[in-house]
């Protein structure tokens, strides 16, 4: 390293501090392209046939719940294997705003997003209480205990389901196809908003947590609120996500929108993508949503494929895909880093 | 009197948890790993005994011969061989692979077998009950509880009095050591996890005489176990039987007002122990 | 007999020694002594078989060593009384001991022979061993490490933090331990300590060997310490 670093004579009064970039050239590569992404998705749906938009829907709600599972066990450092609970709890915000209340669904998505987030804030105490294992598997019973909870009512359709009424005065193609811009604008947000988090100080204060929780507590870092917020943020995104699959399939079951299963999609997805980087769990949900389509008519054998690639990918390649392309650089598409700007380094 | 058959029916419940509870906080005791595969692990015994059953073995009970050395044989390969590799200081890894297994043995039985539901039958001794005053009680949930206790009661005198369990208990103090004592603690590990899937197998066993078994049993059976332990207490194997006969106990008096409580009220007084008791009942002092 | 021939070991890409070698006859004793961070940890953990060697060899009784496991090198008679003692703090004193029969060697320590030799652990052998002071600690990780009945004990300055008659009284069971016939490897801090225990010290700087011999001038081996 060369730095002409020069002491303060005694006529220079003023030093300049190094200035921090917070862009790369990667990241500037990478923002680019996802706004040049984002645009063309935007209009797609006037290009391709309505199922493609259909389909192209659920790759953004995986997106989602990728980018938020990876947000809690990845920068958070929590396993959580019951997110299902607030994609169930979503799902029937919509049955409630939407099917009962007769609230326009664009508008109910925000809402049900912030009903789930601060639903989790109480929870979250309560989960906080365990650790590791442990703790995965409370917020599973947490899951269960919303499912069995939601099943008692018989306003919300019990244990049969609920099916939502379509929105009044849209063609089934225009439903569709505003489904698919919801979800994408919500895809949006949320990878924004983890961006975001991760770049602020924050985001290196949940780094600090994950690598050394002791060290960051010591340093000052409020480890606890800093997990709650990511807690409650994956919460409202998996609300977020449920609420667009109850808008897109007008059929919410009980069974279906808190399964356990949607956790073994989440993890699959970042383990897969990559845990701990933001282009990871996209990756990852883009896998698995080609994979799904292509072995849809071949039932549980491609979950059980899955699972094998899943475990081998944590046992020999716990960087994921993206871990596998960036190898030990570390590469950022997303501005999330430091770096120090070497010609300010000079005086 | 219906209150009364209830609790009795609840206590004995209990001893079936607590043989599920047992092996994953034993595994979890001596590794610092929560094996998320242990409920679906008790359903392939399960289906491994009905197979045996069906393919001419002429009870379950002996085909439990063939079924509990293999599991725990199967406990030892993965566990040396796999779950080793994911003992490190983040829970993460284990977390996974154990999650990924467990998906990948509910599917495959799903693939193999069909979805529904199955039992396995001891011919008489399935509906067999003895009379006390008006109540009747099940013999074959009594004997489940008879071996639950002297599972763990045997699992503890091996813990405290033998060089294996003295070995065990050296292991999760400081695994380093014991290599310098003459042990090999990967090994030791592998045994540990030998003895948590033949317990979960007989486990597996007797939950499929006394309620049956889909492929999808297991996430329940891991559920249960695990409200048992942190209600009877980290650490305490004696608590993770108390914690068992609670849950068994508030599940069948619950179902006895409302048959579709079963669930619920159990998960809720999981709940309410983790708020006012978080270390469980017997609180042992659990190492770091 | 015990040979280390020319090793190297790195702590990832830091070399913690380099070209050491040294020799122990059997029932014999050599003090290897140094600062903070010459190696001299880092050697017996070497031996013991907790890290791996770079290059070089370890040789017992004539066969390499180099790539036995830890626990087989227990067994082998390789004992080590590790640095901080590493007590299995949930067990009791007795069951400390008793765990080193994992090593399957038999020989004059037996339980018995200990407490009869140490009765400050007799005394202490039903106690838990994480509620032991740091002396009875010591004198328990020691006992433990003879159960095995090594043919080598490593010592790993076992006077750390203790009292001066606290380590008299470890330092006078030395000669004890070697009329059974283990020889010894001590690696002490302590230059006065380390040569009344030894008339053969080897001294270790950064790695590196910077002085052995037998009845060493204290001025040579205070140099040699300093690397002046």
């Amino acid at each position: 390293m060369t730095t002409h670093a020069v002491p303060p004579t005694p006529t220079q009064a003023v030093r300049v501090a190094p200035h921090i970039r917070r862009f790369t050239p990667a990241s500037i590569v990478g923002v680019s392209v996802a706004l040049v992404l984002a645009i063309v998705m935007a209009v797609l749906p006037y290009y391709v046939p309505i199922g493609s938009t259909r389909q192209l829907t659920d790759l953004f709600v995986y997106i989602i719940l990728a980018t938020a599972w990876n947000l809690l066990a990845g920068f958070g450092g929590m396993v959580s294997i019951g997110q299902q609970a607030y994609v169930g709890l979503g799902a029937y915000g919509i049955v409630t705003l939407v099917g009962i209340l007769g609230l326009n669904q664009l508008l109910a998505i925000p809402l049900v997003a912030v009903a789930c987030a601060i639903i989790a804030i109480p929870i979250s105490y309560l989960v906080f209480r365990l650790v590791g294992g442990y703790f995965a598997v409370g917020t599973w019973v947490i899951a269960e205990i919303f499912r069995l909870v939601t099943i008692r009512f018989p306003e919300l359709g019990a244990g049969s389901g609920f099916s939502i009424p379509p929105m009044a005065g849209v063609d089934r193609d225009m439903r569709i196809a505003i489904g698919y811009w919801a979800a994408l604008a919500v895809a949006v947000i949320v990878v924004v908003a983890v961006v975001l988090l991760v770049r602020s100080r924050l985001g290196l204060a949940l780094t600090a947590v994950r690598d050394e929780p002791v060290a960051a507590a010591t340093s000052g870092v409020n480890v606890v609120t800093a997990r709650r917020l990511v807690f409650v943020i994956a919460a409202a995104a998996a609300g977020a996500a449920g609420a667009i699959v109850a808008i897109s399939a007008l059929n919410v079951q009980p069974t279906a929108v808190y399964s356990v299963q949607w956790t073994a999609f989440m993890i699959f997805m970042v383990v897969i993508g990559g845990v701990g980087s933001i282009e990871g769990p996209i990756i990852g949900a883009v896998l698995f949503w080609i994979l799904r389509e292509l072995l849809a008519d071949y039932g549980e054998v491609y979950l059980i494929g899955l699972g094998l690639l899943g475990v081998v990918m944590v046992l020999v390649a716990p960087g994921g895909i993206w871990g596998l392309l960036t190898g030990r650089r570390r590469v950022n598409l997303f501005p999330i880093g430091y770096r120090l700007d070497r010609r300010t380094l000079a005086g | 009197m219906q209150i009364v058959s209830a609790i009795i029916q609840g206590v004995l419940l209990g001893g079936l948890y607590a043989l599920f509870a047992a092996g994953l906080s034993f595994m979890f005791g001596v590794m610092r790993l929560v094996n998320l595969a242990h409920g679906a692990l008790a359903v392939l015994a399960a289906y491994g005994t009905l197979l045996l059953v069906q393919a001419g073995f002429v009870s379950p009970l002996l085909a439990m011969l063939v079924i509990v050395p293999a599991m725990a044989a199967l406990g030892y390969v993965l566990q040396r061989f796999v779950l080793q590799r994911t003992l490190s200081e983040s829970p993460l890894p284990s977390l996974l692979v154990t999650f990924g297994i467990a998906i990948i043995i509910a599917n495959l039985l799903l693939v193999t077998q069909s979805a529904n539901q199955r039992r396995l039958s001891l011919g008489a001794l399935d509906t067999a009950s003895i009379a006390i005053g008006d109540i009747r009680i099940g013999v074959f949930p009594i004997l489940v509880l008879a071996f639950a206790v002297l599972a763990l009661g045997g699992l503890s005198l091996v813990m405290r009095r033998t060089q294996f369990g003295r070995l065990v208990r050296a292991v999760s103090d400081d695994a380093p050591t014991v290599s310098l004592m003459g042990a090999n603690p990967r090994h030791i590990y592998a045994i540990a996890a030998a003895i948590a899937f033949g317990l979960v197998a007989v486990a597996g066993v007797a939950n499929g005489v006394q309620a049956g078994f889909n492929p999808s049993s297991g996430d329940m059976l891991l559920i249960y176990a695990f409200e048992a332990v942190i209600i009877g207490g980290l650490g305490s194997l004696w608590g993770t039987l108390l914690g068992s006969m609670i849950l068994g106990v508030v599940q069948t008096l619950a179902a006895t007002f409302d048959a579709t409580l079963f669930q619920l009220a159990g998960h809720v007084v999981f709940l309410i122990f983790l708020i006012f008791l978080p270390n469980g009942l017997i609180q042992r002092r659990v190492r770091q | 007999m015990l040979e280390i021939d020319d090793i190297d070991v790195y702590y990832g890409q830091l070399p913690a020694m380099r070209d050491v070698s040294m020799r122990l006859d059997d029932g014999g004793i050599l003090a290897v002594i140094g600062a903070n961070g010459a190696g001299k940890s880092t050697l017996l953990k070497a031996i013991a078989g907790q890290v791996p060697l770079a290059s070089g060899r370890i040789l017992l009784d004539g066969k390499d060593v180099s790539r036995v496991p830890a626990f087989k090198r227990a067994r082998l008679g390789i004992a080590l009384v590790p640095e901080g003692r590493r007590l299995f703090k949930s067990l009791t004193v007795e069951e400390n001991l008793l765990t080193a029969r994992a090593s399957k060697r038999s020989g004059p320590w037996t339980l018995d022979a200990i407490y009869e030799r140490f009765p400050l652990v007799a005394e202490r052998r039903h106690r838990r061993a994480g509620d032991l002071s740091g002396g009875e600690q010591q004198a328990t990780s020691i006992a433990r490490a003879l159960i095995s009945n090594p043919s080598v004990l490593l010592l790993d300055e076992v006077s750390l933090g203790l009292a001066p008659a606290i380590i008299a009284q470890i330092y006078a069971s030395i000669p004890l331990i070697r009329e059974q016939g283990t020889s010894i490897l001590l690696v002490e801090q302590d230059v006065q300590q380390a040569t009344r225990a030894s008339h053969d010290v080897h001294c270790l700087l950064q790695g590196r060997t910077s002085l052995a011999g037998r009845d060493l001038d204290l001025a040579d081996i205070t140099r040699a310490y300093f690397g002046a």
